[in-house]
């Protein structure tokens, strides 16, 4: 189970208490009725589904109820770090590399068995 | 291939079985061919055998960057149904449904595939309704499906606690009889030798790091950590790592990546008749032939590519369990796993082909795509053969995101899948 500091709550709790809340940094779009189906499909049904980091958001559901973003590794579900709402990206090149090589997956490690 | 049967046994234990033949050969891959299938877990290894059997291509590489069928087919439970709501879902699981009667047959090879039964548990008068909603849809599209007392279904399955205090009390149940259960190895690795046996390479090992373009925009080719391969049309086949796959040729896919698990016990002797399934309390549970109690669990609530996913999760499936079967609650768990499924936001696939022209995508299966096995490869096969979808997979198109024609299994699945 994973701790996820929650930079309201100034402290790292049970994942329980969260939900994911899908993409972070998306404006949602101003114009709906006058938007293209195309347009529509991308903001509202694809996805970019990263493997490795990606900025996401959350939410201390069961804590102070409040959306927060977050940098975390979809591979080895490592959060990079946290940050409250309406800040911008933080600069990740002085925190740990995205992907870290001994992530122990069935895939990392068996993948040369014949 | 030497054909498998009760005569190959007999000839090969008079000589102590040195006579047995590899299953599939490891070739080197050519230059070119005319298809090449992303991804070797049933679905792409059917696809390359419906291929090869019905559409007369045999110029046919199966890329795999693991080991055969080491995917999402490796990793599920196993269990095979068709009694979905919408009738553009009933076509194309009903479709895998009958190619499952008769696959052993068809391959060679035997998949294993058992009629036992799946069951539904209703636990309230909401599920009541809604399974028989299901079961006046199926049976209006030639799909069986009855509903049972509690006693009925106590009979079908005797592990079963239907007493009136029980934590889950059951008011019912909904019955497929023609669904069961199959070996999910045995049908990668059955497909894997039939296919190989009409000229499918198969290269395991072998990771896509590019897809090839050519000035028109359309595919040219793959790039491989075994070097760059040619083909007239790409197949991408590849579960919870098709949007990245799909990246790599410019598209961006409706589709989210989660982590989903499942378990089983230690083996004992034969106690579980059919497949029991929950979808108020989430829990699925049937035995294998090696008498372990096969149960699946649900996805993580966060995407993910970690292939594990968290304990709760399957502690959570395992206390519905506990509750529904009483006579289980001091057996031991062996083994667990998570395997990367690949969910679209209406919950059904995507079997179509792409913006771009000569890649075809077979994705989208979610939770459940090892039921489809059979029917997604051969409508996939004829999708890629004709460049244009079969009747059953046409409406399962990508552009259905952007047209608003979706088949809203998210909402009317008899499971939570």
């Amino acid at each position: 189970m994973l701790l996820i500091y929650c930079p309201y709550c100034e402290e790292e709790r049970s994942e329980l208490e969260f939900r994911q809340a899908g993409d972070a940094h998306i404006a949602r779009p101003t114009n709906m009725t006058e938007m293209t189906d195309e347009e529509f499909e991308a903001f509202f049904f694809l996805r970019d589904n990263v493997k490795g980091l990606t900025f996401e958001r959350w939410r201390h559901l069961n804590g102070c109820g409040r959306f927060f973003n977050a940098a975390r590794d979809t591979v080895s579900d490592k959060f990079l770090t946290t940050y409250k709402a309406g800040l911008p990206r933080p600069d990740l090149s002085t925190l740990r590399p995205a992907t870290e090589a001994t992530v122990e997956t069935y895939e990392a490690t068996e993948s040369n068995a014949k | 291939m030497r054909k498998y049967s009760v005569f190959a046994v007999a000839r090969e234990a008079m000589r102590g079985h040195r006579g047995w033949e590899a299953q599939w050969t490891s070739p080197e891959p050519r230059k070119e061919y005319d298809v090449i299938i992303i991804g070797a877990g049933g679905h792409g290894l059917g696809t390359a055998y419906y291929l090869a059997k019905e559409h007369g291509i045999t110029n046919i590489a199966v890329l795999e960057k693991g080991w055969l069928g080491g995917g999402n087919t490796g990793r599920n439970t196993t269990i095979i149904r068709s009694n979905y709501l919408y009738d553009e879902s009933a076509g194309i699981y009903d479709h895998a449904l009958k190619l499952w009667d008769g696959l052993s047959q068809d391959l060679n090879y035997n998949v294993m595939y058992s009629a036992r039964g799946v069951m539904m548990l209703s636990h309230n008068i909401h599920d009541q309704q809604v399974f028989k909603r299901h079961i006046h849809a199926n049976r209006l599209n030639g799909i069986d499906n009855e509903w049972l007392t509690p006693e009925q279904a106590k009979e079908f399955c005797p592990p079963l606690d239907i007493s009136r205090t029980a934590r889950y009390p059951i008011n019912g149940a909904a019955l497929q009889r023609r669904g069961g259960t199959a070996r999910h190895d045995a049908v990668a690795w059955g497909y894997a030798r039939a296919a190989a046996d009409r000229g499918v390479h198969i290269i395991q090992n072998c990771e896509v790091t590019g897809i090839r373009r050519n000035p028109d925009g359309s595919v040219a080719g793959v790039d491989t950590n075994r070097g760059q391969i040619n083909a007239k049309k790409v197949g991408v086949v590849a579960a919870g790592h098709t949007s990245v796959l799909m990246e790599m040729a410019g598209v961006r896919m409706p589709l989210v990546s989660y982590p989903l698990q499942a378990l089983v016990s230690e083996p004992i002797k034969p106690i579980f008749p059919c497949v029991v399934m929950s979808n108020t309390v989430h829990a699925y549970i049937s035995q294998s032939d090696k008498g372990e109690l096969v149960i699946g669990a649900g996805t993580d609530q966060y995407s993910s590519y970690s292939q594990t996913g968290g304990l709760q999760i399957i502690t959570h499936t395992l206390d519905a369990i506990c509750e529904l079967f009483p006579i289980f609650r001091r057996m031991k768990m062996m083994r667990s796993w998570g395997g990367i499924v690949d969910v679209t936001p209406d919950r059904s696939p995507i079997l179509a082909k792409t913006p771009v022209s000569g890649l075809y995508v077979n994705c989208g299966w979610g939770t459940g795509g090892f039921k489809a096995t059979p029917g997604s490869a051969n409508v996939f096969a004829h999708t890629i053969a004709n460049d244009a979808p079969h009747k059953i997979n046409a409406p399962f198109t990508l552009e259905r995101f952007r047209s608003g024609r979706l088949i809203d299994e998210a909402a009317a699945a008899a499971v939570a899948h």
